[in-house]
């Protein structure tokens, strides 16, 4: 069996999977039992300030039938009171030493309230701390949660006050509600952080109730914008991730987080870079057990694709991102239809007629259509092959032999070379030169 | 047999016994996976006479972890290629089913667990538990069936050496010799028995113990014994005429269906099976999938007195079934051959307390029913011959006696499972005992050590 153990800067894990901070690491009944079931680590729900929470306090976003595409939430901090809290991370801590327990922490922007939360967190035992600077609703009202995570000064000088003072790894957790992700995580490098846990919520509303207009989830009549999580976010998540791991400045190890729901989607996020990942939505729809397939699969891929370490895993993907300005644009595909899996349902035609580019045909055929691509003028968008509904059915088919290559700021500078202006006409000319179709 | 039903073509044969739940493709298995809801403490899970994590086992196919899923149900159960496709799942995991009490359709947890099972036989099968260091012990087990091979299976990854004696010159019990083929095809259960054989269990087939070789010889071989040798002779009608050319029992016909060498197999135009039990259905859709042109399932009690599941009469009906409830078979017509039944009606009387009804015959009811074969299929008897002589096994209306824990006999070293101490139930009851009388075995030789 492949080994999953990890360090994500000096928190160390027998396994990346962590209880994001939130209602299922909010207790240590709650921590126990997740260890007890094999979850790695924990970020203790979040301590701080006191404060009252409402109900109701989620709403749930439903796909097609689905329960819990989405999920948005009004909740604040731990409500209960902080001594509890910390009696219970002492506790935790000391029955599973060989797990990760952080305790993510929010207190009003004072320098001594700060250092005070943090020297009380280090001496329960526990192995880190999570800045929480992504709460968006509530207490950012208060000034604290996002209101600290949307402005890289306020970012960093809070994290200086606590790495000034703590003895254990400091991770700060970003919010993905800014316009550019990079500056907050650039000031908690400049800060001494030792690593980044993202995303928090994104600002949310989930609906409205159609009969009595009010918002979801709604407080007595009203409501707010939440903070939205679960599966429907991943994408999101994995973006913001890449990010952060790609800059050359921030060079911190990642915590991932952010609609995961099980080892394929923590996968990607270690592809990406990650080196633990946090799980919150998918708990609390299903409980501690899903860690069992989480660890499971993980460890089966590895075994079958011939990983030992998760260190082998690591950012696999990243050299696979790049820039638009650097793709092939002599890379031509089209799309193939496998007409013995068809089933006629038509979806490809009526997508590529209405919102792509009108290039499958429908021929008649005993009573059904035929679908047939007009491969000459398909300009392979994928658009068809993502609707099918049969697995399979529709492929791209690679046309060219890759034995060409021009990018776009290949082309660029080859106008300039030329002396050729970059107009329409000398695009169409290259377009001609090499089969390409636009229409 | 006077009048033997003509023989069909080879595609007549192989589209009368086609599976009944053909297995799921990888797209359709991962849609009606992520179709279960994943419900927590499942009533599927505690339907299943195994315990199998069903839930658990098909979220894996959702999430892609095959290797995974088999693992899951592997844990709980040694042949679940068998149970996939023979347990009478109406009415047990998928009759449990949330969605049945929500008014739609419940998962196919048979065909799911089929298609992760069937996926897994197809790899190169990486292994799913680490074993036991060996501990030196033996056990002998007698009978290859469900209960036999589970046992074996499991005190294998216990550590124990185990060795298997089977009377038949193929193992399997009723796996490869009873189950209906459009349910079970052989091959299918001797993946099974394969599978279970590179754990390192040792069969030694064609060895009928009591004669080829004594109890007492196994008995000193070994630290334990396991019992597993299923039911025995089927019950005698008791009427005249039993004797005649064209009267055979159940169980021999339907071994000689599951060679699966579908001509060779000789039935009458017109069949008459006796007795409505699950191995009557059987008995009489084979027949009738074999060419029988009429068969009737002869019946003294009524249709809710059936022991046979409403889904096994279903099938039957389909296959065009005659049932002739209330009837009692008198005697076999014939000279050399079965022509005919001679039968008599009967009326039932008020349930007593145990809910049978007595049975009173109808005077002057008598007709005669022309038939060619007759099946007789109302029940067995424990083989119980070599038991006999035993020192302490009991046998309590036909079944041994066992403690319901330990599955320890009144003979402290020899232990038993499946029908011969059910009397008669599932494949999947006979796993169970099994898997759980290994453990009873391993504690009473850790206790004993
Ligand atoms: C016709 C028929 C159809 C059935 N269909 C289904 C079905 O669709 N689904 C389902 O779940 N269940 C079905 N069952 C029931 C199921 O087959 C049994 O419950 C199950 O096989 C019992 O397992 P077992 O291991 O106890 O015994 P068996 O499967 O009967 O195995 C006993 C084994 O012991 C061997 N043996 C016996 N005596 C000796 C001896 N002295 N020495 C050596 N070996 C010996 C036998 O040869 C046999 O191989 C059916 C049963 C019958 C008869
Ligand atoms: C109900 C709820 C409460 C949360 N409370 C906190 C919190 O107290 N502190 C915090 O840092 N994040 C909190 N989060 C955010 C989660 O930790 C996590 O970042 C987010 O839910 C995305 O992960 P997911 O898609 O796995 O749910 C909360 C999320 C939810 C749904
Ligand atoms: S989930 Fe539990 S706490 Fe929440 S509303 Fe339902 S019963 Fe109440
Ligand atoms: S979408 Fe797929 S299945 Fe439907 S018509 Fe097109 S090719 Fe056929």
């Amino acid at each position: 069996m492949a080994d999953l153990s990890i360090n994500c800067g000096g928190i160390k894990s027998p396994n990346p999977f962590w209880l994001a901070s939130a209602p299922p690491s909010n207790t240590a009944y709650q921590n126990c039992k997740a260890f007890e079931q094999g979850w790695g680590g924990t970020v203790w729900k979040t301590i701080g300030e006191p404060v009252m929470n409402v109900c109701n306090r989620y709403g749930g976003f439903d796909l097609n039938g689905v329960k819990l595409a989405g999920l948005n939430n009004i909740e604040l901090i731990s409500d209960r009171h902080i001594d509890t809290n910390f009696k219970e991370i002492a506790e935790t801590k000391k029955l599973w030493p060989d797990r990760a327990v952080i305790v993510s922490l929010m207190v009003e922007s004072k320098k001594e309230t700060w250092q005070d939360i943090v020297k009380r967190t280090v001496d329960t035992g526990c192995d880190g701390i999570e800045l929480n600077y992504g709460c968006p609703h509530g207490m950012s009202e208060r000034g604290m949660g996002a209101a600290v995570g949307q402005v890289p000064e306020y970012c960093k000088m809070i994290t200086e006050w606590v790495t000034e003072v703590s003895t254990i790894p400091v991770l700060v957790k970003l919010t993905p509600n800014v316009t550019d992700i990079i500056y907050p995580a650039r000031a908690a490098k400049q800060a001494n952080a030792d690593g980044l846990s993202l995303i928090n919520t994104i600002n949310s509303i989930i609906g409205i109730d159609l009969d009595t207009l009010e918002i979801q989830p709604s407080v007595a009549g009203k409501g707010s914008h939440g903070g939205y999580a679960g599966p429907a976010v991943k994408p999101i998540a994995l973006h913001l991730v890449s990010q952060v791991v790609r800059d050359p400045e921030v060079g911190l190890p990642i915590s991932g987080i952010g609609g995961i729901n099980n080892w394929k989607d923590a996968l990607e996020f270690i592809l990406l870079g990650a080196t633990s990942v946090q799980v919150c939505t998918a708990v609390m729809h299903y409980g501690f057990r899903i860690v069992e397939d989480m660890i499971d699969g993980l460890s089966n891929w590895m075994d079958e694709k011939g990983f030992k370490t998760l260190d082998e895993v690591r950012g696999k993907s990243l050299q696979r991102i790049d820039d638009f300005g650097n793709f092939n644009l002599l890379h031509k595909t089209t799309a193939r239809i496998d007409q013995d899996k068809c089933i006629h349902c038509n979806l490809c035609y009526v997508a590529c007629e209405d919102g792509a580019h009108q290039c499958i045909d429908l021929i008649p055929v005993n009573g059904h259509n035929k679908t047939v691509v007009r491969e000459e003028d398909c300009v392979g968008c994928d658009l068809c092959a993502i609707v099918c509904p049969v697995e399979g059915c529709i492929t791209m088919e690679r046309k060219d032999d890759s034995s060409e290559t021009k990018t776009w700021n290949e082309l660029v500078s080859q106008f300039k070379d030329e002396d050729k202006e970059l107009t329409w006409e000398n695009l169409a000319e290259f377009q001609k030169k090499h089969g390409i179709v636009i229409h | 047999m006077k009048n033997i039903a003509n023989k069909l073509t080879n595609e007549e044969y192989e589209k009368n016994f086609a599976e009944l739940h053909p297995p799921l493709t990888k797209n359709s298995a991962v849609a009606e996976a992520n179709r279960c809801l994943y419900c927590y403490d499942s009533p599927c899970m505690k339907a299943c006479p195994t315990h199998i994590d069903i839930s658990t086992f098909i979220k894996k196919i959702a999430t892609d972890n095959l290797l995974g899923s088999a693992k899951t149900i592997f844990y709980s159960n040694w042949v679940p290629l068998t149970c996939a496709k023979a347990c009478p799942v109406e009415e047990l995991c998928e009759g449990a089913c949330v969605y049945v009490e929500k008014g739609e359709k419940p998962i196919e947890i048979g065909r799911l667990q089929g298609f992760v099972i069937e996926n897994y036989f197809n790899s190169d099968l990486p292994r799913l538990f680490t074993q036991k260091d060996k501990n030196g012990k033996s056990v002998g087990i007698i009978g290859s069936g469900p209960a036999g091979l589970a046992c074996g299976a499991e005190l294998s990854l216990l550590g124990y050496n185990v060795k298997i004696y089977e009377s038949n010159k193929v193992p399997g019990g009723l796996n490869t010799w009873g189950i209906a083929p459009y349910k079970l095809r052989q091959a299918d259960s001797l993946k099974e028995v394969d599978f279970i054989k590179s754990l390192g269990v040792e069969i030694s087939t064609g060895v009928r113990v009591g004669k080829t070789i004594s109890i007492e010889e196994i008995y000193n071989i070994h630290d334990a014994v396991f019992i597993g040798i299923g039911l025995g002779d089927a019950t005698k009608l008791r009427i005249p005429g039993e004797e005649l050319t064209g009267v055979v029992n159940a169980l021999d016909f339907i071994e000689e269906v599951k060679n699966e060498k579908w001509s060779d197999v000789n039935v009458g135009k017109r069949v008459a099976v006796i007795g409505a039990g699950n191995t009557s259905i059987d008995a009489v859709t084979e027949a009738k999938r074999l060419g029988a042109e009429q068969v009737y399932i002869i019946y003294r009690r009524g249709i809710d007195d059936m022991s046979a599941y409403d889904f096994e009469y279903e099938i039957a009906k389909s296959d065009e079934v005659i049932f002739l409830f209330e009837t009692m078979p008198k005697r076999i017509i014939g000279e050399k051959f079965v022509e005919g039944i001679e039968c008599v009606k009967v009326e039932l009387g008020e349930r007593n307390e145990k809910g049978k009804r007595e049975i009173n015959v109808v005077p002057n009811s008598e007709f005669i029913l022309p038939v060619d074969m007759v099946i007789k299929a109302v029940g067995q008897n424990i083989n119980n011959n070599f038991l006999n002589d035993v020192e302490g096994i009991k046998i309590e209306k036909g079944k041994v006696v066992v403690d319901s824990e330990t599955y320890q006999t009144g003979n402290n070293k020899i232990f038993a499972g499946g029908d011969c101490i059910n009397g008669g139930q599932e494949v999947v009851n006979a796993a169970y005992d099994g898997k759980m009388a290994a453990h009873g075995i391993d504690n009473f030789l850790l206790e004993k050590s």
